[in-house]
């Protein structure tokens, strides 16, 4: 299948280092200490997260840090064909793997025998979930007052027609030659999380890496901004 | 020595701060010289060279000395669990009770304190690895037989000279828990009600910064 056409556009009139539209609103659930929902082309992603908060099962607690949980959970509705509202296989990997791309960023000791959970809800999927509900859970961490080292921002990139490009849709990543998912922290410079699917090879992992990098330093800004918005709100 | 920011300033995690030879405080980290803010929150710099951020929202960490609005949830043997607005519930031991000897067999202790009763206590053992232990001990500490209490959401800091005027205004008495929460003690019940709309009012608008 033809991706990209002569003149370098995508099938959405992206160009190959170009980001889907995005927007990130902070506070979104007045019940959570902290939420965001982003979206992000076709994803519609909202993250709920509470916490520091008294741990139940008590014995999970852990007694010189806060224990982090996270749910990565997709609607039945949220695909064209039902999803079965139960957790898949999936869905706990991916829960287990946004924990891991988020806990370097949080200063878990400072809420020994506490939890901190988060919630993630897909009400659309259009590829690349994993990466945008990372870059939304960061906004919700900071914006419940959650001591953080760095915000955490996600991007993907991946190989469509032997191209490496930024951003894939869901159509991308179902067809395409392979995705990288790449979570980092921005200012520290540091890299959370990198997945790989296919096959690359080292010089595009290597200019695929300045790729994502040019496109979570966009995404950061879009972070920063949403949290500047909630604080005028409240102010 | 450089600093980076304004007082008083919106910082986002990792907002480089400082370079050079300062203090860490409430919401910075340090790497090698440089300091960074680790709450979405506002810059602010002490006299004496200490760094820190004030966070919009956070939750209540018990201190030692603060003075606590709390709730019975819960009646043990010989202790009470309160509700302190925080992840660390507060434990009320018989003994920080009353000073006279009681036989425990004989007693019942929901006579004391029952489930929903709202306490003044202090936080006078605390160190992360245990539930703090809080006393009811000493003056104007104990049961609260009357009164509203009402929840901050946020990370408002009423001033005293502001609460003086409220408690005149409308005739009732006012504690501040440093769990962000307030008692409304009431002279007139009408009056402590009007109290109640008025600083809920004033907080929402973010008068009492």
């Amino acid at each position: 299948m033809k991706f990209i056409d002569e003149n370098g556009f995508r099938k959405d009139g992206r160009k190959c280092d170009e980001l889907r539209p995005t927007r990130i609103s902070a506070g979104v659930l007045p019940n959570a200490n902290g939420s965001a929902l982003i979206e992000q082309g076709g994803n519609r992603i909202i993250v709920a997260v509470y916490g520091p908060r008294e741990i139940h099962p008590r014995h999970l607690a852990r007694p010189d840090r806060a224990l982090l949980r996270c749910r990565y959970h997709m609607a039945p509705f949220s695909v064209p064909e039902r999803k079965s509202p139960a957790p898949s296989r999936r869905e706990i990997e991916l829960s287990k793997v946004i924990r891991e791309a988020l806990e370097p960023a949080i200063f878990l000791e400072e809420y020994p025998r506490t939890t901190i959970d988060i919630f993630i809800e897909v009400l659309q999927a259009d590829g690349g979930t994993r990466v945008a509900s990372i870059t939304a859970a960061s906004v919700a961490l900071a914006e419940a007052g959650i001591p953080m080292k760095d915000l955490v921002t996600a991007v993907a990139i991946g190989k469509i027609n032997g191209t490496i490009v930024l951003d894939l849709n869901h159509e991308e990543d179902q067809y395409g030659g392979g995705d990288m998912p790449i979570a980092m922290m921005p200012i520290l410079n540091k890299i959370t999380l990198i997945q790989a699917d296919g096959l690359f090879t080292y010089d595009e992992i290597k200019y695929g890496l300045e790729l994502a990098k040019k496109g979570i330093d966009k995404l950061y800004k879009i972070q920063r901004e949403a949290l500047r918005k909630i604080v005028e709100v409240t102010k | 020595m450089v600093i980076f920011k304004k007082n008083g300033s919106l910082v986002y995690p990792c907002s480089l701060l400082a370079e050079g030879n300062y203090k860490t405080g409430i919401g910075v980290y340090r790497e090698n010289n440089r300091f960074f803010s680790s709450f979405l929150g506002y810059f602010k710099k002490d006299y004496n060279n200490t760094l820190n951020v004030v966070p919009i929202k956070s939750v209540y960490v018990p201190v030692v000395g603060d003075i606590v609005i709390g709730k019975i949830i819960e009646i043990g043997i010989s202790s009470w669990t309160v509700d302190i607005n925080s992840p660390y519930n507060g434990i009320l031991q018989l003994s920080e009770t009353i000073s006279r000897p009681i036989d425990l067999v004989k007693t019942d202790l929901r006579e004391i304190l029952n489930i929903g009763d709202i306490i003044i206590a202090k936080v006078i053992v605390f160190d992360l690895t245990r539930d703090p232990l809080l006393t009811i001990k000493e003056s104007k500490l104990g049961r609260v037989r009357e009164g509203y209490m009402l929840e901050l959401s946020k990370e408002e800091k009423l001033s005293e000279r502001k609460i003086k005027d409220i408690e005149e205004k409308f005739k009732c008495s006012i504690v501040v828990g440093k769990n962000k929460r307030l008692l409304i003690i009431p002279k007139k019940n009408e009056k402590a009600l009007s109290a109640i709309e008025y600083i809920i009012k004033n907080i929402e608008r973010g008068r009492f910064k």
